[in-house]
């Protein structure tokens, strides 16, 4: 099957669908790639490249779209400028596209599409679980953002990130606050961190703590107890006293730190708005914000989208295409993506592919299926974060354990009735060595405790040296008349001296072995 | 020697030996702590031998030297990898001779007691004569097991707690028919046969623990071997033995209660024997690809990190890998990186057996921490190293509440960037549990030999 990898036409993006190393895998598959002219200019690869790897290149994109059995694209369909007509119509008639689609926001775009009787895999679509996440291009995408957007806030911000003691004074460190850890936001804390800024995060999902803090970053508490994990790993909608709660820390955050970067987003839903006007307002002058949720309307009340604006002496960056910023990198990582999915689709390698709805994966990312709609699908199996609770979660059923001053006093009981039964036969002589005998096993226990779990073993040699001692009764025997019992203790002192020097040897041998 | 000097010269015996114990608690102080153990047995066998009830010197030099010799010619021999055998036979020497001091006082005619403390005396008898056989035949088949002269797997005869449970109560009456017997002078009947019962008594306990449980025996026989000498000297109204087996014994009870909480496991399960009996349902089924690696990746993948943790276990012991690893871990610090040691608690077949190998390759001890230091910190380590070590490092033991080996704390290398396990083949580790540590995708596998592997890759390193 031929593969067409058209120039991207929307404005400001660089990205391209494939790399030539794709291409060139892809290839392998048992794929004929054609390649629009001109198609990775933007992410700085040229024709020749293309070519080497094996390629064809078409001159324009009417020609590319007739000629593929499946276009791969980095963005949906529009409008081309050149051609004066939509991409959509430009798709041939039961062909295949894949591309990011966004079902939920482009519902005329999945009817057009759908009237063509096409086969349409959206990158978006593709489900959240282990196996799919080599062609996850959403994550791969938002990791390339949540770097860029560090990169982006570098520039407009006035001051090192890192902080430094200089013949010129003292530099205090940036101070970065990043809303939602998810992939974006894991990003850039990592791209922040690296640059030596102090970096804080904060996310609904309690489970992200982890991944905060393994990223070195603080991990803001919300004294607030509300589990934010919707299905799939995302995020859900808080309730109004979760998210006042959350308003008030960002308002005390919004004072304290240089940077912001907010990558909050409920799938299918307008961005929430959590940094106000008033927020921006005190934050210090020179400070910046970036808003990767700008898309979606974005986190901040003042972004506007696409463009980098100024308020109350505080740069607001709205950019929507970030990933597009670092062309080359993303359409390496995308077009990897890529691949994926096309092995996935062709299991067997001849240059076909088989839309399997039966495979869950391939299942998730087909929103549309010879012309019949197929999004949303069924909710996926397994999510990465635990179910949710439906009923009171369990620790709260259980009673805190109840003293059992029986179970613990019983032991001591039956000891102490035990010693008192002993006490009240056994002659003084014996109870003498009792105390004795009683007396040095705590003796034992309190030093035992102590010991390193390193000198475990010369521990050992050396108790087993001075078990040896067992000789002192050996020898008050030895000198017995009786020739048998002389015999049997002579034998014994013999057997212990082998301890007693054995064991002290063994021990000094390992004892000096061990050094600083 | 007057009886009262003696008397204080067990008392200062008595002191040095816990002095003895205590420094053995650290490092700075434990070459101090053997040489006053040294000291305090030096002047109790003086002390005694001075006494008025000692003549015969000539058995006594004789017994004395040669034993001293033999002793002293086993310590300087043994491998350090054999140490956990050197152990357990000296565990079966002490008691070997509590049997034969119990039957030596049994059959002296000079004690002449009467009531209770003549039946006390004879309890006394008894019961040091069955711990000291019971020590001694458990630790022989702890030998055999630990030098591989028997299998290491655990021989689980049905019905084995009754069995026990059986051997216990006939121990007891024949205890009743002993203290009547002697009253006859036939006392020897009842207790040669207790002595045969408690010798299969101690086979049998040991047959039926598993090779990854020997850390545990190996203590408790410690533990055993001081309760014998205790009992003896109660038998012979001796303090300073008392003392010091009482500290023996409690000082192995506590070694052996150490190893059961690093497994998560109840001491008496251990002794009861049979890993996993106890475990309800079915336990997980490992499912996923393995992916091998050679000793140049390897190589590339150490030049890489920054943070290396080497995380050794019995494999590592068996192929003597230990120089080579030190070699390797000197060059690593040599060219900055930062290489440390994580000990798991039962790593091995006794306690504190990976540090004494690492001490004998004179990898510093400064660099060699325990599982609780570092169990933290995986998420700063770029590679971890898995030699020959399987069990305790998991992931089953905290994921899967079916496994075997669950809740048993494990070094949680897979935290942290990738892990590489050397293994001789697939096989699954002493607990007969699968490891899905083996197939998470930031785990490679280097098979081979651990030393040939390692001496491959410090060459590559090196190269």
């Amino acid at each position: 099957m031929k593969i067409g990898i058209p120039k991207e036409i929307h404005p400001g993006e660089k990205r391209v669908a494939t790399t030539p190393e794709a291409a060139e895998q892809i290839i392998k598959l048992g794929f004929s790639v054609l390649v629009e002219t001109g198609a990775g200019l933007g992410a700085n690869i040229s024709d020749e490249a293309y070519k080497e790897a094996g390629a064809d290149i078409v001159d324009n994109a009417k020609t590319l779209w007739e000629q593929s059995d499946i276009v791969i694209k980095v963005r949906a369909p529009e409008r081309h400028p050149e051609l004066t007509t939509d991409e959509s119509d430009l798709l041939r008639e039961g062909g295949k596209l894949i591309s990011f689609i966004w079902p939920a926001q482009n519902p005329e775009l999945m009817e057009k599409l759908a009237s063509k009787q096409a086969t349409v895999l959206a990158m978006d679509s593709v489900p959240r679980m282990s196996r799919a996440q080599k062609l996850d291009a959403l994550s791969s995408m938002a990791n390339i953002a949540g770097y860029r957007a560090i990169v982006e806030a570098a520039q407009h911000f006035g001051r090192f990130f890192t902080g430094q003691i200089t013949a010129a004074g003292k530099i205090p460190p940036a101070k970065v606050l990043v809303i939602g850890a998810g992939v974006a936001g894991l990003a850039a804390i990592g791209a922040a961190k690296g640059m030596g800024a102090i970096v804080r995060a904060f996310d609904t999902r309690p489970e992200v703590k982890e991944q905060i803090e393994s990223m070195d970053a603080e991990f803001l508490m919300l004294d607030f107890k509300e589990e934010g994990s919707g299905t799939g790993g995302y995020a859900k909608t808080m309730s109004k006293e979760f998210i006042e709660a959350e308003m008030a820390l960002f308002a005390r955050q919004a004072m304290e730190v240089d940077i912001i970067v907010t990558t909050a987003l409920i799938p299918g839903k307008p961005a929430p708005k959590l940094i106000t006007q008033g927020m921006v307002k005190s934050m210090k002058p020179g400070s910046v914000i970036v808003d990767l949720a700008a898309e979606q309307g974005g986190n901040c009340e003042l972004t506007e989208k696409d463009q980098v604006v100024v308020r109350h002496d505080v740069t607001i960056i709205g950019y929507t295409n970030l990933p597009s910023r670092l062309a080359n990198q993303s359409s390496q990582l995308y077009s990897t993506n890529i691949r994926h999915l096309l092995t996935e689709l062709s299991p067997e390698k001849n240059g076909e592919i088989n839309v399997n709805m039966d495979d869950e994966v391939i299942r998730g990312a087909t929103v549309i299926k010879e012309g019949k709609i197929t999004w949303p699908p069924p909710p996926p199996k397994l999510s990465a974060a635990p179910t949710p609770q439906t009923e009171a979660p369990a620790y709260a059923l259980q009673e805190p354990p109840k003293a059992q001053p029986l179970k613990h006093l019983l032991p001591l009981i039956v000891g102490g009735l035990l010693l008192f039964a002993t006490g009240a036969v056994a002659p003084e002589t014996f109870m003498t060595h009792f105390t004795v005998f009683v007396l040095a096993c705590f003796i034992g226990y309190q030093v035992i405790w102590n010991v390193s779990p390193s000198l475990h073993t010369p521990l050992m040699s050396v108790t087993n040296a001075i078990s040896g001692i067992i000789v002192i009764g050996a020898l008050v025997q030895v000198s017995s008349p009786d020739s048998i019992i002389s015999i049997l203790a002579g034998l014994a002192i013999l057997i212990a001296s082998i301890n007693i020097a054995g064991g002290f040897l063994v021990t000094r041998r390992m004892l000096e072995m061990f050094r600083k | 020697m007057s009886h009262s000097l003696v008397t204080m010269s067990y008392i200062i015996a008595s002191i040095l030996f816990i002095l003895s114990l205590s420094g053995l608690s650290k490092q700075e102080t434990a070459r101090r702590g053997n040489y006053y153990g040294m000291l305090g047995m030096a002047i109790a066998i003086a002390a005694t031998a001075f006494s008025a009830s000692v003549t015969s010197y000539t058995t006594l030099i004789v017994a004395l030297a040669i034993g001293g010799a033999i002793g002293a010619r086993a310590a300087l021999k043994v491998e350090m990898t054999q140490m956990p055998e050197l152990v357990a036979i000296m565990h079966s020497l002490v008691g070997m001779a509590a049997v034969l001091v119990g039957y030596a006082n049994f059959m002296d005619s000079t004690i002449v007691l009467h009531g209770v403390e003549r039946t006390i005396h004879e309890i006394e008898i008894y019961i040091g004569i069955l711990i000291g056989a019971v020590t001694f035949s458990g630790s022989v088949i702890a030998f055999c097991k630990l030098s591989e002269k028997i299998s290491g797997k655990p021989l689980l005869l049905p019905g084995r707690h009754w069995f026990n449970l059986l051997l216990l109560i006939a121990a007891v009456v024949l205890g009743g028919v002993f203290l009547q017997q002697t009253e006859n002078g036939l006392g020897i009947v009842p207790l040669a046969i207790m002595t045969g019962i408690a010798l299969v008594f101690g086979v049998h306990m040991v047959m039926a623990i598993g090779g990854a449980d020997m850390p545990v025996v190996v203590s408790m026989l410690n533990s055993y071997s001081g309760w014998a000498a205790a009992a003896t000297g109660f038998m012979l109204s001796n303090d300073l033995l008392i003392v010091t087996g009482a500290l023996v014994g409690s000082s192995g009870a506590i070694l052996s209660y150490i190893m059961c909480r690093a497994m998560n496991r109840n001491f008496i399960s251990v002794i009861a024997g049979g890993f996993g009996t106890a475990a309800g349902g079915e336990a997980a089924v490992i499912e996923g690809e393995v992916q091998p690696i050679d000793a140049d990746e390897t190589a590339s993948l150490l030049l890489e990190a920054k943070n290396i943790m080497i995380i050794p276990g019995y494999g590592m012991a068996v192929a003597q890998a230990q120089h080579t690893v030190n070699e390797i871990t000197k060059l690593l610090k040599e060219k900055g990186k930062k290489v440390g040691f994580g000990i798991h608690p039962v790593a091995g077949r006794m306690p504190g057996h990976m540090n004494v190998l690492l001490a004998e390759a004179k990898v510093p001890y400064d660099i060699v921490y325990e599982m609780d230091e570092i169990n933290e910190d995986w998420a700063h380590v770029d590679v971890s190293i898995v030699i020959g070590a399987n069990d305790i490092v998991n992931p089953s033991a905290l994921d899967d509440p079916n496994s075997p080996i669950a809740g048993m704390p494990v070094l949680e290398c897979w935290k942290g960037g990738t892990t590489i396990v050397l293994k001789r083949s697939m096989a699954s580790g002493y607990a007969g549990v699968g490891n899905p540590l083996f197939v998470l995708e930031n785990t490679r596998m280097l098979f081979g030999d651990a030393n040939a592997t390692m001496q491959a890759v410090l060459k590559a390193l090196k190269g």
